[in-house]
């Protein structure tokens, strides 16, 4: 692996070669928030922020896609007949993105990407993309990667990794995807003594996050008892929870999607968007049959799909990266720490979990 | 990469209505690109999305056996936005299939096995696909004996009549089809509901034997009680399920019950399996 030093006064000057080859996007301040945005010419990311207000999913996955194009003239050769629409996967780079966001496209893929199929507009997406990401020094108190499979300096699915060291980021070059990009940048100076103060700052950085979910115990739970815990878990947690679904479109591996026609006098589009299973109609048949017509039964989907359901079909931990976006975000204080603790420490034969908070 | 929500171009070659009250018809396919017939081969028990331009997609079990060449069948129930456009759309006009989607009845495990169909109401559809199917003189001496309990509410509601006629005549299939209900003094088969029959009429259980269950949620309540209390073990007791679905590719993240997704780790599970993940559907 290549480690650079890129000055911070050559930094921009880099991004500005970048982008004759690729399109770039980047966290932008937005009003009192920061959202990912695709930079116009000359506009650089903000990289002074703590993290996205939503998470970075929609880069790769919008959360209105069109999927198909059609036409309702009768009179037209291709009536009716569903085709692709051109999209632009040419390279991008995302720059500065967290460890915790790139993480969670590693735990879409296992959904979007299958030996039986693959969905074609995810991945192209991603194969397209290049993403640089930037270390965490100063994680907030909602922040727990470290115990949901990512960390504040986790490079696992990243390209390259900044890391801050005042006037300059030391550049980790991390695959070929990101040598070529370092290599358009003109970010080629070699960084002596890297290791050491990388090293120093990933464990500083580490030391700070305090809050944690243990999960040790999740795969060994029996998954009926788990969920037969209405009144050990799911009942309380149920009570506050107004289904508003802000936790499944705050959350970086929340990938469940509708699909919609939309149409326009003649023609029209099938879209598809996110959908979050904390909505009655996510899961209603025409009969009006519910099988999950309750709230207790939603929010029980969401926790048992994150923490066991996922846990036991892949055998790769939590379907969860701990970026704390729907702790922040929840008008209820529903904490999916506790609720994890909850359901890692639950006794099926006492009906009561030893943790509670 | 094939794109998995793309559906293959099908022209509606015709329609039949089954039912007295005209709530049930089948609609024969044609694909528009021949090659396409190819790629959508299918076994009995799995489903697809039939999809209209305008109006979205809904997961229909195949009806038509991979037996019948140059066509594809669905029987639908007229309830939704767009099995109502559906139910108003004319032969030639031009639609799109996906699929086939999903497991299959278990057709490995069942050969060499006596076979007992219980069906209800219009979840008969994958139920004619396997009969057709196995009544193929290629296929029929790949199992021994073959058990048909179908019910319907009234004999104007059952589907298939022509077939299902000509089935009880044969000799190598028994067919006990059944009424909750009728004054017709013609009527020469059962009256009752399809769980009594089944009490009545199944082959009682075996190494050997296995029941395949497909109708309203009522029926199985009643069936299954009957299967345990005639000795079926629950891995000899296979099902056909249903969700709301989207993509029909296991990715959309709507029909799962627990870790399984109805529309690719199924529709079909054995009851033993059932027993372990939560009853969301």
């Amino acid at each position: 692996m290549k480690v650079i030093k890129i000055d911070k006064s050559e930094f921009n000057a880099g991004l500005e070669k970048l982008e004759n080859a690729y399109r770039l996007f980047g966290p932008v301040k937005e009003q009192s928030y920061y959202a990912f945005k695709a930079l116009d010419a000359g506009e650089k990311p903000d990289l002074e922020y703590t993290n996205t207000r939503l998470s970075a999913k929609s880069l790769l996955y919008p959360q209105s896609e069109v999927l198909f194009e059609y036409s309702l003239d009768k009179s037209d050769a291709d009536y009716a007949i569903l085709k692709e629409p051109e999209k632009d996967y040419s390279p991008r780079a995302v720059i500065g993105i967290r460890p915790c966001d790139a993480d969670a496209f590693a735990v879409v893929r296992r959904n979007f990407e299958t030996p039986e199929y693959q969905d074609t507009y995810w991945l192209k997406n991603y194969d397209a993309t290049t993403l640089v990401g930037l270390a965490c020094d100063n994680p907030v108190p909602t922040c727990f990667c470290t115990s949901a499979g990512s960390g504040p300096f986790n490079e696992a699915n990243l390209d390259v990794l900044l890391v801050d060291t005042g006037d300059a980021y030391l550049a980790r070059v991390l695959t070929e995807k990101g040598e070529k990009l370092a290599d358009s940048a003109g970010w080629t100076k070699p960084a002596d003594q890297s290791e050491e103060d990388v090293s120093k700052r990933r464990s500083e950085a580490e030391s700070k996050i305090k809050s944690r979910v243990n999960t040790e115990n999740l795969k060994d739970q029996a998954l009926t008892s788990l969920y037969d815990a209405d009144a050990a878990i799911w009942e309380k947690e149920a009570f506050s929870c107004i289904n508003c679904g802000t936790c499944t479109y705050a959350c970086p591996t929340c990938w469940c999607f509708d699909v919609q026609d939309e149409n326009y006098g003649k023609s029209g589009v099938r879209i598809r968007n996110w959908d979050s299973c904390m909505y009655p109609l996510f899961s209603v048949h025409a009969s009006g049959h519910n099988p999950r017509g309750q709230k207790l039964a939603r929010i029980r989907q969401r926790f048992m799909h994150k923490l066991k359901y996922y846990v036991d079909k892949y055998d790769k931990g939590i379907q969860c990266t701990g970026c704390g976006r729907c702790v922040r975000m929840c008008p209820v204080n529903i904490d999916i720490r506790r609720v994890c603790n909850q359901m890692n420490s639950y006794d099926p034969e006492s009906c009561s979990c030893a943790v509670t908070s | 990469m094939q794109n998995p929500y793309k559906p293959y171009p099908v022209r509606i070659d015709n329609i039949t209505v089954e039912t007295e009250d005209k709530s049930l018809k089948t609609f024969k396919f044609v694909f528009l690109n021949p090659e396409d017939e190819k790629k959508f081969a299918y076994r009995a028990g799995q489903f697809a999305e039939l999809s209209i331009a305008g109006l979205g997609e809904i997961p229909i079990g195949i009806a038509s056996s991979p037996t019948e060449k140059g066509f594809v069948k669905f029987t639908v129930f007229k309830t939704g936005k767009v099995t109502s456009y559906l139910h108003a759309m004319k032969e030639g006009d031009i639609m799109g299939i996906r699929g086939p989607l999903g497991n299959s009845y278990p057709w490995d495990l069942l050969e060499g096995k006596n076979v007992v169909i219980i069906g209800g109401g219009f979840a008969f559809t994958t139920l004619r696909s396997s009969i057709v199917s196995m009544l193929q003189p290629e296929n029929r001496s790949k199992f021994k004996d073959i058990h048909v309990i179908y019910g319907a509410r009234s004999p104007g509601m059952l589907l298939y009549k022509d077939e299902l006629t000509a089935w009880a005549e044969r000799d190598d299939i028994n067919m006990h089809i059944t009424v909750d209900g009728t004054d017709d003094p013609d009527w020469k088969y059962h009256k009752g509901f399809v769980p009594a029959i089944t009490e009545q009429e199944a082959p009682p259980a075996g190494t050997d034997t296995y029941a395949i269950i497909c109708g309203p949620p009522i029926m199985i309540k009643f069936t299954q009680p009957v299967l345990d209390k005639l000795g079926y073990r629950h891995d000899q007791i296979i099902m056909s399920l249903e969700n709301r679905m989207k993509c029909g590719v296991g990715i959309c993240g709507h029909c799962n019950i627990g870790k399984e997704l109805v529309c690719k780790d199924g529709p079909v599970f054995t009851l033993e399996q059932l027993n372990k993940t939560p009853k969301e559907y």
